[in-house]
């Protein structure tokens, strides 16, 4: 059965560590090149048709600031 | 599919969980400080004893933990942890209490309260975040420091003539009768994380059975410190603390 997921970062509040990034194993996370209020460059999706929406991204984040979001199609 | 159809409330599958504040941590991008307060969230709520649980925050940079996890909280002096936490548990023996320490907390200026604590056989929590630098007051070397690591204060790296060797007080706390479970973990991947989670879930339990002292040691990184960038942190710990601080459970009983 095929999955597909999504995340949602609180932009905010990423420091954009990028430690989401080493443990996507999709490649679906990149950091953006904007920066949020505290001059951080943040996570974002950055290839939204890889994700399964696994949640290793928010199991790792330090800061809690990914939500996931999955559905069986 | 688009993505407006996947992200609803009822396909949500992983979160923030309530238990941590909205606050923002103070501590540096990737440090594993967030990811265990993440974890020891989660598993006060997922065993629902949110008003049952007291920590014991200490000095270092957790010092701001009751900021972050909503729940009771004592602050200590300086390596004072357990030494609090025994007289929280033994007035009130129905509370989860433990509490969270560095490594320059725990094993320098409070390596005796923790013995003694742990050979007493309180039944409380320990758990001890190792990342073999003082991170707080800007990387200098800790008890814990690998021989050859370069800090602030071993600038040619640590040497055993000069500075003695690292210490494994997990393994030293293990030999002593009045601790249960003792356990070093980390929580650098998806995997180590869920492993960690466990662990601490398991301590909490215990904390409760009258069987002595749980102690969880989590080899963490101080990027900042350390002067890597997050990933690079974790592969360097994964590549050198890990040889000589190894994963697993010392004892369980």
């Amino acid at each position: 059965m095929a999955v597909k997921g999504a995340i949602v970062v609180d932009i905010e509040k990423c420091k954009g560590c990028s430690v989401c990034i080493a443990n996507c194993p999709t490649n679906t996370i990149a950091l953006s090149n904007e920066v949020n209020g505290k001059g951080f460059n943040f996570a974002i999706m950055a290839n939204p048709d890889n994700c399964t929406g696994c949640t290793n991204c928010a199991t790792v984040c330090p800061d809690a600031v990914i939500t996931v979001y999955r559905v069986k199609i | 599919m688009d993505i407006k159809d996947i992200i609803k409330p009822e396909n949500k599958v992983y979160g923030k969980t309530p238990l941590l504040t909205d606050a923002v941590m103070h501590y540096c991008p990737g440090c594993t400080h967030g990811v265990v307060h993440k974890i020891i969230a989660e598993v006060i709520e997922e065993m629902g004893i949110q008003d049952k649980t007291i920590g014991i925050s200490p000095v270092g940079c957790a010092v701001l933990a009751y900021n972050y996890i909503d729940i009771d909280w004592e602050q200590s002096a300086h390596g004072r942890a357990p030494a609090l936490a025994t007289a929280t548990k033994r007035l009130n023996p129905e509370k989860y209490v433990f509490t969270y320490q560095g490594d320059g907390d725990l094993a320098s200026i409070g390596c005796g309260e923790v013995m003694h604590a742990c050979n007493r056989g309180e039944n409380i929590v320990i758990i001890f975040i190792n990342n073999a630098i003082y991170g707080m007051t800007g990387g200098q070397m800790a008890p814990t420091t690998l021989l050859g690591q370069v800090t602030a204060t071993t600038p040619y790296g640590r040497r055993a003539d000069l500075n003695g060797y690292p210490m494994k007080i997990t393994e030293i706390v293990a030999q002593l009768e009045g601790t249960c479970y003792v356990t070093r973990q980390s929580a650098q991947n998806p995997a180590a994380v869920r492993k960690a989670k466990k662990a601490i879930r398991k301590a909490f339990e215990n904390s409760m059975m009258n069987k002595g002292t749980s102690f969880v040691e989590i080899v963490s990184t101080c990027n900042s410190g350390w002067k890597l960038t997050p990933v690079k942190a974790n592969k360097w710990m994964e590549e050198n603390m890990f040889p000589f601080y190894q994963l697993g459970d010392i004892k369980d009983r």
